[in-house]
């Protein structure tokens, strides 16, 4: 098992990128979760597989969405942590 | 190896794969053996009973033989349980009876509205994972008092925790207890009160012997029984009205039908505008400050409640737990896309089967849940052709066929009704019951052991994770099973009040209580022992009080906290004239208020309801957390250190490196 740095230079730049993709993901989150259900009404005018559009978004697209933003997260979060030299080691 | 555990002797995920296929095909052919019985005549009372008592059975034994006397498997499963299966009793956490039988039904009867919960349910996740549940497993606590305790040092952080947990999973118990009681009592013909009972039983068995680890293996298989159980009704029903087996993309044309349909309605006089809120239109039923409302507090409910956070625990290492999460939102999302695509199916079903007929074609399915109360026909429970048609008579401009406005459908009969409307065979439709008992067992499983576990761990024992001896620890833990398993159904059997605001509320105590003192735990090292404790304090009061004065109180809402009407969504009128109300002396006596009271959750400030009543709550603790850090001094450095280590997979878990 390799140490992990202990230089405070590196430390400092593996929060800061956990924490700007933080900040990118809630923004992500918080437009999928909020922003496209507000204009529900306006989204219903247009069709897609036979929905309308708005709903659609709140029983498929959302959801979707979601999950497919954390399988992305999951892997970004996964290459901050190897190249700050934190990842855990693989079994 | 950073974390070295030795093999435990009957571990279930030593070889999880092998042990899921075999349940999985075991339970298959359980079914298809009952099929088979269905067809050569078995009576349905046996059939419902087989298929309940060997499911039931299947879950103990799969509990028992996950029993283990070591602490580290008893409270967090030895952090042995992989990513995927973490996920999917994670995801068995999530769906309870409340999102099988009630979601179902209430999307349904709400339409557009009813989707709150779809998006509230699966946005959750993306906060757990984003914010919490990584550095919460590398924190290596056992609960989440634990961690507060941890980050805000020690004993007065603990305690608010353990009372934010134990008051919201409490109601959330009681719900799945409650829900559990319905769906057991229709299906067995047993009492209801019997039927809580059992269900409570079952819980205890399955947990009691093996901790979080036998909790672990009954949640998967509870899953795979409810998504089963979930799937097979709608995708048979798709395949009968639009031919292909795929819902998600069949009941597109079901939506179609819905409109279509609700467009003819109104011109053959089968429904008025003023009753009929159109199935696809938004913010008919709930205003959007309230359909809102409710999805950031499902949300934040998810990423804040103990019994799902607990999840982040076992999984073998910091990565797992994050990808655990992701997980946890596919298997949620199987379920949670399939739901509206159900309801769909069931509103369409009702259009065409119900709506625009004469009370002799009726359906004789109709006649069995207006039998249990729960489809009346103009005005009266539809227990015959003949008390229909007799009740109808007297409606005002009744015309020899059934309206839209004329027909009530409980919420709770949705989720059975759909199969039977469509014809289905009797084993698809106890399949479904029993669907909604697994999921009802997952929940109550999940959240009676993280009672269970804060009880033993910080209130009996009140200790950071040790090595210290294990059976006291472990004796106190299923004591405390038993004792709260028990407390909670028997308040299920007393009725409270329904389903979906039993778990709104539940969700908004957590979302005020926990979740501003987690994120700013874990992402502001800057935030004092005394700021979490006040904003915790500050959070949850404020949720309760909103739940306790809207629902119970509502006369000194009015009289002294400025409460006012809420507003009618499409009108926007007031939906009770409060100064009528108040002036009248029955209602404003009437202390606590009783369902019947007109003012009873129609009062709010800004034309809040009480299904949000977290809303208010949760800036409120992220502020006071925040203004009061700032005034106190910063925590100490080796503090602020391990906060920031927290954020590092790599390396022993902080709590063990304190000790």
């Amino acid at each position: 098992m390799a140490s992990p740095p202990t230089a405070s230079q590196g430390d400092d730049a593996h929060w800061r990128r956990t924490t700007s993709l933080m900040g990118l993901h809630l923004g992500l989150w918080f437009f999928f979760a909020f922003v496209v259900h507000m204009l529900a009404p306006v989204l219903n005018k247009v069709a897609v597989f036979g929905f309308p559009l708005g709903f659609y978004m709140a029983t498929q697209g959302a959801p979707l969405l979601f999950l497919l933003q954390l399988i992305l997260f999951v892997r970004q979060q996964r290459r901050i942590d190897r190249e700050a030299c934190v990842a855990e080691d693989e079994f | 190896m950073v974390f070295r555990i030795p093999v435990a002797d009957r571990d279930p995920f030593a070889s999880p794969g092998r042990a899921c296929g075999l349940f999985v095909a075991g339970f298959a052919g359980f079914v298809l053996l009952l099929a088979g019985l269905e067809r050569l005549g078995l009576p349905e009372s046996w059939l419902g009973s087989l298929l309940v008592l060997g499911t039931l059975a299947a879950f103990v034994a799969i509990g028992f033989l996950a029993r283990t006397t070591r602490a580290l498997d008893y409270f967090v499963a030895g952090h042995r349980v992989p990513a995927l299966y973490n996920g999917m009793a994670g995801a068995g956490s999530v769906i309870s009876v409340a999102s099988f039988v009630g979601v179902t039904g209430t999307l349904m009867l709400l339409g557009y509205d009813g989707l709150a919960w779809v998006l509230g349910s699966t946005g959750g996740f993306v906060l757990l994972a984003i914010l919490i549940a990584p550095p919460l497993r590398k924190l290596g606590a056992y609960t989440v008092p634990d961690v507060l305790a941890f980050r805000y040092g020690g004993t007065p952080a603990r305690l608010v925790g353990v009372v934010v947990l134990l008051a919201s999973s409490f109601l959330l118990l009681t719900a799945q207890f409650y829900g559990a009681g319905l769906v057991a009592a229709r299906l067995l013909g047993l009492p209801f009160e019997a039927a809580v009972w059992i269900g409570c039983a079952v819980v205890v068995l399955c947990t009691v012997l093996g901790g979080m680890r036998a909790l672990s293996a009954t949640q998967v298989a509870q899953y795979v029984v409810l998504i089963a159980a979930y799937l097979l009704p709608v995708v048979l029903v798709s395949l009968k009205t639009t031919g292909l087996p795929i819902p998600e993309l069949a009941y597109g044309k079901a939506i179609a039908g819905i409109a279509a349909r609700e467009a003819q309605m109104l011109k053959d006089g089968l429904a008025t505008a003023a009753t009929l809120k159109p199935y696809l239109q938004p913010f008919t039923h709930m205003t959007p400050l309230n359909f809102f409302g409710l999805v950031l507090c499902l949300m934040t409910g998810t990423a804040a409640l103990p019994h799902l956070l607990m999840r982040s625990f076992t999984t073998p290492t910091v990565r797992a737990a994050r990808s655990s999460a992701a997980w946890s939102l596919f298997f949620v999302f199987l379920f949670f896309v399939l739901a509206p695509a159900y309801a769909a199916f069931a509103r369409l079903g009702i259009y065409t089967d119900v709506i625009g007929k004469a009370p002799g074609a009726l359906g004789s399915w109709l006649f069995g849940l207006g039998e249990m109360g729960l489809v009346s026909i103009c005005g009266r429970d539809a227990v015959s052709a003949q008390a229909v048609a007799d009740a109808c008579q007297g409606a005002a401009g009744y015309s020899g066929v059934i309206r839209a406005q004329d027909f009530v459908i409980g919420a709770d009969a949705v989720l059975t009704a759909m199969p039977a409307m469509a014809g289905l065979p009797f084993v698809v439709i106890a399949l479904v019951a029993v669907g909604a008992l697994a999921a009802a067992l997952a929940a109550a499983g999940g959240l009676a052991f993280a009672m269970a576990g804060t009880l033993a761990h910080d209130v009996y024992c009140r200790s950071v994770v040790s090595d210290a001896p294990a059976e006291p620890r472990i004796l106190a833990a299923r004591i405390g099973l038993v004792l709260v398993a028990a407390a909670a159904a028997a308040v299920a059997t007393m009725r409270p009040a329904d389903l979906l605001t039993l778990v709104a509320w539940a969700f908004s105590l957590a979302m005020a209580g926990l979740f501003p003192a987690l994120v700013l735990g874990i992402w502001w090292r800057r935030a004092t022992s005394l700021g979490a404790i006040l904003g915790m304090v500050a959070g949850f009061g404020l949720a309760l009080f909103y739940i306790l004065v809207t629902r119970y109180f509502p006369q000194a809402g009015v009289a002294h906290f400025g409460m006012t009407a809420l507003a009618d969504p499409t009108t926007g009128a007031p939906l009770v004239d409060v100064a009528r109300a108040m002036a009248d002396a029955k209602i404003a006596a009437d202390i606590p208020a009783q369902a019947t009271n007109p003012l009873q959750s129609k009062v709010g400030w800004f034309g809040l309801s009480n299904l949000a009543a977290g809303l208010p709550g949760l800036p409120l603790g992220f502020l006071v957390i925040w203004g009061v850090s700032l005034i106190g001094r910063a925590p100490p450095r080796d503090l602020q250190a391990s906060v920031m280590e927290s954020h590092t997979p790599r390396g022993h878990p902080v709590l063990l490196q304190r000790d």
